[in-house]
């Protein structure tokens, strides 16, 4: 008895210390969970932090006197002539007139705080509209990346202001005045990728994404779901099967550059391909995510229940009919799913478009499938790579774009599963 | 016309002939009292007159678009002059853009010698020829093919099984594609790595400890001879992959740990998904955010602390990059923990182990062998991982262990080495398919022996 007493005594002891070790070990988890979750958050508040300027832009407003003698110009219809005029002249003239205080010399100051494509703003202005010429227009205009910094960012250590105190005191007047302004930058919208970050848009990169996941889409989705059905329908039970599955879990888990190699090796330089094409990136992406859709497509396949394969037997029908009747469409939302998710994994992928060249500086927006182009994960990191602080407020900006483009697409799949996947 | 267009007008094709063979048997049918006495439905008619007309079409085109190019540029090169036909891969790659650059009118034909400028002429009649002919040969392909098959439509025709039989091999053909896929990447990067193997000896590239790829640009230059010594980058990856499994490993095993004994289900229903948020994130984002945040953080960090560290230490790359893996981690050994029998669990706190106990004593090492697995597969995705590395490593090949220092990586050497101009036959360019193969091998590796752990230990519990 009282061993039995002493035991239980020794146990009652250890207790206080044991349920210090519980706590500590649940908080232990507790803190890994925030540590995760600290993260996720950093990460959101510094990129929009950074990024949310990048959706501003800072435009000047003037009455531009459009002088056919100040221009060298007095036929705006013809090529030749518009080609030679000096379209910067009237601008530099409008915002001299706009600052109290300004004179003729200090027109290259006061040059610096226009958009150095002002003047091609104006003259396709002028283009448009021969019967300005002789008149004066109020007209809007980008102005200078470094009065766009000033305006956005003037009391931030972290960027360089490159005005001088003269300039600045102006931009302040300006800005009290409403000549300049900031509003919603659909520049960034509408435009290709340019020297200049005022001018600098992710329209060209998402452009490229749409083509290049168009391409990867239509060969991903079909080809994958081919290969699931195959797989769990129709495949003997032998080594060769076995063979094929082995390859598809490790293709799964291939480091994405070396798909990135092969598109080099294999379509570029075997097939004689273009570079930086989003046909190109499609095919690569598509061998790089056709394991997910495989993966999941067959999970999806496996999940119908047998009941319903019998019973469309029972009545007749042939092995290809109860798959293609009645299996696929029962598994379609989960496969559908499956390949949203890896949809938007390829989204995502920069590293392979890197090999086969998509990192080209391209101004324009790519208008087909053999077109140079890029995409808006590559055009990130081109930015990113940038040392000019507006450029990688765009780069911010342009991670917003597309987290905004994965989260939608993932809340997307998510929705389709709740909505669409039958529980049997 | 393009192979974009021609590839629409064989499916239209195919849809003509699905039309015509549907029609046919139809007719067929007529006189003999209805489609009952056919074979099979009208559908499986017109669906074996589509597959006839278009799948040899289709591979007609692929075929030929696979190949014209390349048949076109040897013909264009066969066909040069003596004098200038090029000795090198390198030269011929050259003259064939310059060639190419004539042909398509970025570079007036008067700025080149005249045999190149006739070879750009060579070359688009070449090409306009092709198209010709393949626009030819595939529409005749499939209206021929069509025709056949509907020529040969009888009513005793068992059209059904027919039709099932193609698309079965075709069902088969998508799914041999994963082994194509491996045979190719096999293929193209060890042919690469063999050439390379060719020009610099496999005992320096393993064994060498000294990494800097500037060879020379002309043959008379001094200043670099390349070294190819894959150590320093090897040893760079691994302390990289090291700090990031410091990072994620305990992070993401007490997660899981925390979500499957102890979370309630409204907390692991909010938790789960924002953990696997982090999964995904694109690595350009992590990358961005591991080079213009984290790492001057760290080095300023650093600075404060009177210790040097480099602006782009291996520690800001490997830390970001354990965040990335996180998920990953958590989300196996979720697996794997929810795979032990609550039997398990129930005895053991029946002895009146308390639940930390029972994880640490009893479902612990029970899990242990699949966790192992999962940790595996972690490290093969870090090895892999290219993004973060390009934007928060640095270039500088350094033999070090020190965290704060500047170390380069077996995928950013990669990146570097192919990216830009370059020129396909130089040792430089062969050596990033040379570190691919490497980085192959690795990650196969890894990956053969987590699944085979992960998979005996599942059928331990089943």
């Amino acid at each position: 008895m009282t061993d039995q007493r002493s035991q239980a005594e020794i146990v009652r002891q250890s207790l206080k210390r044991r349920y210090r070790k519980e706590r500590r070990f649940r908080a232990y988890g507790i803190m890994a969970i925030a540590i995760a979750l600290g993260a996720l958050l950093i990460l959101f508040t510094d990129i929009i932090g950074k990024g949310y300027t990048g959706f501003v832009k800072t435009t000047i407003t003037m009455d531009v006197q459009l002088d056919g003698e100040m221009m060298y110009l007095d036929d705006p219809t013809d090529e030749r002539q518009i080609k030679m005029a000096d379209f910067v002249e009237p601008l530099v003239q409008a915002l001299i007139k706009e600052i109290p205080g300004a004179t003729e010399d200090d027109r290259k100051q006061v040059r610096e705080l226009i958009n150095p494509y002002a003047s091609v703003t104006l003259r396709d202005a002028l283009k448009a509209n021969p019967e300005w010429l002789g008149t004066t227009q109020t007209m809007t205009f980008l102005t200078h990346t470094d009065v766009d910094v000033y305006v956005k960012h003037a009391g931030d250590d972290a960027y360089s202001i490159k005005l001088n105190d003269q300039q600045k005191t102006w931009v302040d007047e300006l800005l009290e005045r409403d000549v300049i302004e900031t509003s919603f930058n659909d520049v960034f919208f509408s435009g290709g990728d340019s020297r200049d970050p005022s001018k600098a848009g992710i329209l060209g990169a998402i452009v490229g994404s749409l083509l290049t996941m168009f391409v990867t889409l239509i060969l991903s989705f079909p080809i994958g779901v081919a290969a699931a059905i195959y797989l769990e329908e129709f495949a003997p039970q032998n080594k060769f099967t076995d063979f094929i599955e082995v390859n598809i879990n490790n293709l799964a888990a291939v480091p994405s550059i070396i798909f990135g190699l092969l598109g080099l090796a294999v379509f570029i330089n075997l097939f004689g391909m273009p570079r930086s094409v989003p046909v190109v990136g499609g095919l690569v992406l598509t061998l790089m995510t056709l394991p997910t859709i495989i993966i999941s497509s067959r999970a999806a396949i496996k999940s119908v229940p047998p009941s319903i394969r019998e019973a469309a037997e029972g009545i007749g029908a042939s092995k290809m009919q109860v798959v293609l009747h009645h299996v696929l469409p029962l598994a379609m939302p989960g496969m559908l799913t499956g390949s949203i998710i890896g949809m938007a994994q390829a989204l995502g992928e920069t590293a392979p478009l890197l090999l086969i060249g998509m990192v080209a500086f391209i101004v324009d927006v790519p208008d087909g499938f053999f077109d140079s182009a890029t995409v808006l994960p590559v055009q990130v990191f081109l930015w990113a790579g940038s040392p000019e602080l507006a450029f990688i407020e765009r780069a911010s900006a342009a991670i917003m774009v597309l987290l905004a483009f994965l989260i939608s697409m993932n809340a997307l799949a998510i929705w389709m599963r709740k909505r669409l996947e039958r529980r049997w | 016309m393009q192979p974009a267009n021609l590839l629409l007008l064989t499916l239209v094709l195919a849809i003509v002939a699905y039309w015509l063979g549907y029609a046919r048997s139809r007719s067929l049918a007529m006189p003999l009292g209805g489609i009952r006495h056919l074979k099979s439905l009208p559908f499986y008619y017109g669906a074996r007159a589509a597959l006839w007309s278009g799948i040899p079409a289709l591979i007609v085109l692929g075929l030929w678009a696979a190949f014209q190019g390349k048949v076109i540029q040897m013909i264009v090169i066969g066909g040069l002059p003596e004098g200038i036909i090029p000795a090198t891969d390198g030269e011929a790659s050259l003259l064939l853009s310059k060639i190419s650059n004539v042909a398509s009118g970025a570079l007036p034909p008067g700025f080149v010698e005249a045999p190149i400028a006739e070879a750009a002429e060579r070359l688009q009649a070449l090409r306009t020829q092709s198209r010709f002919l393949m626009s030819g040969l595939v529409i005749s392909v499939a209206v021929l093919a069509g025709f056949l098959g509907w020529l040969r439509i009888r009513p005793r025709l068992n059209a059904r099984s027919q039709v099932e039989s193609i698309l079965k091999w075709v069902f088969f053909a998508c799914a041999a594609l994963a082994i194509l896929t491996t045979v190719g990447i096999i293929f193209s990067v060890a042919f690469e790595t063999f050439r390379f193997f060719g020009k610099v000896p496999f005992t320096e590239f393993i064994f060498g400890s000294h990494w800097s790829p500037q060879t020379a640009l002309r043959a008379d230059q001094v200043a670099s001879q390349g070294a190819f010594g894959m150590i320093p980058l090897f040893t760079g990856t691994l302390l990289i992959s090291a700090i990031a499994m410091v990072v994620a490993v305990p992070v993401g095993l007490l997660s899981a740990i925390y979500l499957s004994e102890y979370a309630g289900r409204k907390v692991r229903g909010v938790v789960k998904p924002l953990l696997e948020m982090l999964a995904g994130i694109p690595t350009v984002v992590y990358g961005f955010f591991a080079a213009l945040t984290v790492a001057p953080f760290i080095s300023d960090l650093a600075a404060s602390m009177g210790i040097e560290a480099s602006s782009q230490s291996a520690l800001a790359a490997g830390a970001v990059m354990g965040i990335m893996i996180i998920p990953f981690v958590s989300s196996l050994s979720d697996d794997v923990i929810n795979a032990v029998p609550q039997a398990m669990r129930d005895g053991s706190l029946a002895l009146g182990a308390t639940q930390s106990e029972t994880m640490k004593k009893v479902i612990f090492p029970a899990a242990l062998p699949g966790i192992m697995g999962g940790i595996l597969l972690a490290v093969s995705r870090a090895i892999g991982e290219t993004m973060i590395v390009v934007m928060a490593a640095g270039l500088a090949a350094n033999l070090t262990a020190n965290p704060l220092e500047t170390v380069t990586t077996v995928t950013v050497q990669i990146v570097t080495l192919l990216t830009g101009d370059q020129e396909f036959d130089s040792a430089k360019t062969l050596a990033a398919f040379a570190l691919g193969a490497m980085l192959f091998l690795a990650t196969l590796l890894l990956n053969v022996i987590a699944l085979k752990i992960v998979r005996k230990y599942r059928e331990q519990y089943d």
